[in-house]
């Protein structure tokens, strides 16, 4: 099934509520290489005036992801993964993400494109606390194979 | 020990380089702590039947490893304003062996009124680039 351009422009409301935790953000720092004490030692990330240990700037994709999953694996949507192509990734920070936080997600499907023969799908997942506050712009694109013939 | 300081810093100065490897390890590490479960990183066969060399390192690990050397030059992880990537090419990953990945981090850009700096980053394997517009702003002390 090809891409279905008529998804663009359409929000998924803030599902169930992520809660930011200590040995998550260690985990994933340590799977990218990140050795810097501020996401693993409290005191060390306090010490640069967090409440907690912060995130690795990255991080917020295990966040945005759950939001994406909403659209990219809904069957007629037409997004298979099997020809999918990561094209780029941008995180903007409103405030550092910490142990804690207990954040919710809205995703919005921004755009739905052809470019060179592919599918160029672009999702933005809106990162906020429960209070409302912005603390980070997910905005990812995907290109997506034509179906062999 | 404070942010890096704008007066210290001129456009085109290399601030930081690293080099990062990862095997397939790694990626199942990855993919565990991140929930990016899609076989290419991890299932040869999978990989080979989409038409992929082998097995490929997440665009996403490629990205939020590269950013560590910026991260240990600024000292503070909370001052990454912004950082946007594009995946120009996959790094594919042996079995047995590892991929490496060089990291340079050159200043972009400056605004004195912003306090902030452009990181650009020069993200390659294999003498390829990997990444593209590779961009990270940051606050400065």
């Amino acid at each position: 099934m090809p891409v279905d351009a008529s998804y663009a422009g359409r929000v998924y409301p803030a599902g169930p509520v992520y809660e930011v935790g200590r040995e998550k953000l260690a985990e994933f720092a340590e799977a990218v290489g990140a050795d810097h004490p501020a996401y693993t030692d409290p005191a060390a990330a306090q010490a640069l005036g967090h409440p907690d240990v912060v995130a690795p700037p990255t991080f917020a994709v295990v966040i945005a992801q759950r939001a994406e999953a909403q659209y990219v694996r809904d069957p007629a949507a037409g997004v298979d993964f099997s020809r999918v192509v990561h094209a780029d990734e941008r995180f903007t920070h409103h405030r550092p993400i910490h142990a804690g936080d207990r954040l919710v997600t809205t995703l919005h499907v921004d755009s739905i494109t052809e470019r060179a023969g592919l599918a160029m799908v672009t999702t933005r997942a809106e990162i906020a606390a429960e209070d409302g506050e912005a603390v980070a712009t997910v905005v990812s694109t995907l290109a997506v194979r034509p179906e062999e013939s | 020990m404070g942010l890096p300081v704008l007066a210290d810093l001129t456009v085109g100065q290399e601030v930081a380089r690293g080099t990062r490897t990862v095997d397939r390890s790694r990626l199942v590490r990855y993919a565990g702590a991140s929930g990016d479960f899609n076989p290419i990183h991890w299932n040869e066969r999978f990989a080979a039947s989409v038409g992929l060399p082998g097995v490929i390192a997440h665009g996403m690990w490629t990205m939020g490893s590269a950013v560590g050397v910026v991260v240990d030059w600024l000292g503070d992880p909370g001052a990454v304003l912004d950082y946007q990537v594009r995946f120009t090419r996959p790094i594919p990953v042996p079995d047995p062996g590892e991929a490496e990945v060089e990291v340079v981090a050159t200043v972009g850009a400056l605004d004195a009124e912003a306090g902030t700096a452009r990181i650009d980053l020069q993200v390659s394997a294999l003498g390829t680039r990997v990444l593209g517009k590779a961009q990270v702003l940051v606050r400065l002390g």
